[in-house]
């Protein structure tokens, strides 16, 4: 089976290769490029927005048109561009960092990720068949369930089945941390950044089903006439915005947490340093988490929830700011008295300590019920969650992706370019959101198409159209970075950073086997510990053997060609019941390939001793 | 497991003994679920009022899954800790969701 693939291959193997693999290596790189290429759609939405923004009564696209924007510019960087790059890192990194050969499913894994794309792209399909959704990202009933046309069925199905693989791919991390940590490697061994992928994965195994549920009331409302958000008929459209919220905030934790994780693992790494307060990292990590799930209700205080629930979640949602304020501390108390690195990673990670705590301040200045009204639906809001999304998350992504691109492809991403990017971006990334904060206390709402002239909004509008466009430009360097590595960088030594944790005792790119003999854990940064007492490697912790290895698999793009396919039937079987037959052909693939799986043992293939000694059966390029 | 392989006698009574000691248990735990069954058929049968009834059916309900979970599927012994913390997780954000429904939305 390895021999086989060794082969020179051509094109059409090689695509062939990426839609059967299990591999979560390259399954990192599908989730990063199609979650890179959701970024770019999402932020091209989000500069037409802004355009349009750019000055009052203006008409360069029209209101209904504005509405899909903002719709789709919301759920395509959340769900399709945040949540693939997630799991882009967690997939290129976790697996190295406990010592595992492989994660627990990997056939789920794939699935997970094919179900995700199909779900995208039902979703991005909506734009050219008769309008995207235009209810907002949150979708709220009714408008939700009564917004004529098929765009708010694609937002449902498309989330659905997209949410449907986010499930799956958290619970494959959740058993791989907890089962497949190598030898050595206990809870409070493990990197930062594990942790954070494995509360993280919790939280997605807690509040997907939220999202889940809520999408089927809203399913149900829409195409087969039920009345859960409908008052008239004796429903309740309060209850869409708790399912929403109960998914949705810990949904915000999700997309920070591993971030924050890979924080302090950059910090560490390009501090020269022991991550300061370890056991409190791991401690505030968890209790994020935690709290993530109570305090929802901040969404809604202007719902009418009634004084003392206003109150109780209100308290809850200041609390998160200590567990917060203790990671932001001891981030800089690591970077306190190190041998520090000026890398473009580092450079990221800096710049998103201030940009984060003033989103945090933002935040428990919303988090106040009563000033909440005065805040409430204004610019005022969609600066904070700019400060926290963008600060926290994109500039995590992008100080992630300088730090581990080696590891996922063997080049160091262009440090000139990567500063070049940077820089633009900073900069417009304040411009575009800092002034939204007075334009929102000025009293601009959120999600208005457009504005009058003199009322004091006009330059403050400019100015923050002129930093989106610095965005875009900062994001168009690091592009233009990723080309320029692919084609012009020399490959670099499985350990370019001088690092500190398993990921980097092993070649870059790894062979597809991770490790060849599974590493001897003794202690937190265990390659450094290793560097300390003069080894240049890990011990390992068992002598060379056969590697079991799974088989590659197309069953996972089936199941979820099915559903694609299924899904359009579900979204027009309202207009004539002949579209039912796209639901029986799709979901006739999904449940073949289900049975086929079921009936026919795959019990994959091993690499065998003589293989891993002369060096072979690495084969990756 | 790795004590199985010792033929010396001590390891094999030990396990023995423990064995005893959970079939004890477990027919203990069967006995009591077996009258907690009773207890509540009989409160129905008797007609005592449906204020008093239902909080302890509830109760004996819990005490039952517990024991169930405890002594039928394992998770006093070691090595569970995770799968405690997961349920007893999943749970608490399943009731807190509840209560949330049931004071605020639907008093």
């Amino acid at each position: 089976m390895s021999t086989a693939l060794a082969q020179k291959r051509g094109l059409g193997a090689a695509i062939w290769d990426y839609l059967t693999t299990v591999d979560h290596k390259k399954i990192a790189q599908l989730y990063l490029v199609s979650g890179g290429i959701f970024f770019l759609i999402g932020g091209l939405e989000a500069m037409l927005i802004r355009i349009q923004l750019m000055q009052p009564n203006s008409d360069f696209i029209s209101a209904g048109l504005y509405n899909e924007m903002i719709t789709m510019h919301g759920t395509t960087m959340i769900f399709l561009a945040a949540m693939p790059l997630i799991f882009a890192l967690m997939n290129a990194v976790v697996p190295l960092q406990i010592g595992a050969r492989d994660v627990a499913f990997p056939f789920l894994n794939s699935l997970g990720f094919w179900l995700f794309l199909a779900g995208g792209l039902i979703l991005n399909c909506s734009w050219f068949l008769g309008g995207a959704p235009d209810a907002g990202w949150t979708a709220y009933a009714p408008l939700s369930a009564t917004s004529p046309g098929h765009g708010v069925d694609y937002y449902v199905i498309g989330l659905q089945i997209s949410g449907a693989g986010t499930l799956i791919g958290g619970i494959n991390f959740l058993v791989t941390i907890v089962n497949m940590r190598a030898p050595g490697m206990s809870y409070m061994r493990m990197p930062l950044f594990t942790w954070a992928s494995f509360v993280t994965s919790n939280l997605i195994l807690f509040a997907f089903p939220a999202l889940t549920v809520g999408l089927f009331l809203l399913m149900f409302d829409r195409m087969f006439g039920s009345a859960f958000f409908d008052v008239g008929l004796g429903g309740n459209a309060i209850i869409w915005e708790h399912l929403f919220w109960i998914f949705g905030h810990p949904e915000v934790y999700i997309l920070i947490l591993p971030v924050f994780g890979a924080f302090s693992d950059i910090f560490s790494t390009f501090s020269t340093k022991r991550l300061f307060g370890y056991s409190a990292m791991v401690f505030a990590t968890v209790l994020i988490g935690f709290l993530g799930f109570m305090v929802w209700a901040h969404h809604m205080f202007t719902t009418g929830l009634g004084p003392v629930a206003n109150s109780i979640f209100a308290v809850s949602t200041m609390a998160i700011a200590v567990p917060t304020g203790i990671k932001i501390f001891n981030w800089l108390f690591t970077m306190w008295g190190g041998k520090i690195r000026m890398t473009s990673a580092m450079l990221w990670s800096i710049a998103f300590i201030p940009t984060f705590t003033i989103g945090g301040m933002t935040g428990v200045m919303l988090a106040a019920a009563a000033a909440d009204y005065q805040y409430h639906d204004t610019y005022f809001v969609v600066a904070h969650f700019h400060y926290v999304i963008v600060g926290g998350v994109v500039f995590g992504f992008f100080a992630a992706l300088h730090y581990w691109w080696p590891k996922m492809f063997g080049k160091v991403l262009n440090e000139k370019l990567g500063k070049l990017a940077f820089w633009p971006f900073f900069i417009g990334f304040h411009l575009t959101f800092f002034i939204q904060h007075f334009l929102g206390l000025m009293g601009m709402p959120r999600r208005y198409w457009t504005y009058q002239e003199g009322q004091g909004l006009d330059l403050g509008n400019l100015i923050s159209t002129v930093g989106a466009f610095l965005m875009a430009i900062g994001t168009l360097i690091f592009v233009y970075n990723v080309i320029y590595t692919a084609m012009k960088e020399k490959k670099v030594s499985g350990d370019p950073w001088d690092g500190r944790t398993l990921e980097w005792s092993i070649p870059s790119p790894p062979p597809f086997y991770n490790f060849k003999q599974t590493p001897l854990v003794r202690g937190l940064d265990p390659l450094w510990i290793e560097k300390q007492d003069g080894k240049t490697g890990m011990t390992p912790a068992e002598p060379l053997g056969d590697i079991h290895m799974p088989n590659g698999s197309f069953l996972p793009f089936l199941m979820s060609l099915g559903l694609f396919i299924a899904g359009f039937g579900f979204i027009y079987q309202v207009d004539h019941k002949g579209w039912l037959a796209l639901v029986f052909i799709g979901m006739g693939i999904t449940l073949g390939s289900m049975l086929t799986r079921s009936l026919k043992d795959d019990l994959g293939y091993h690499v065998h001793k003589e293989e891993l000694e002369e060096g072979g059966g690495n084969h990756e390029s | 497991m790795a004590n199985n392989t010792n033929s010396a006698n001590k390891p094999v009574d030990f396990k023995k003994k423990h064995s005893k000691e959970e079939m004890k248990q477990q027919v203990i735990t069967f006995a009591l679920m077996i009258m907690f069954t009773l207890v509540a058929f009989g409160l129905v049968l008797a007609e005592v009022t449906s204020f008093f009834v239902i909080p302890i059916l509830i109760i004996l309900a819990i005490v039952q899954v517990l024991f169930q979970l405890y002594y039928f599927m394992h998770m006093k012994n070691k090595g569970h800790s995770m799968v405690s913390v997961m349920m007893f997780g999943g749970i608490s954000i399943g009731i807190l969701t509840i209560i949330t429904f049931t004071t605020i939305i639907w008093w």
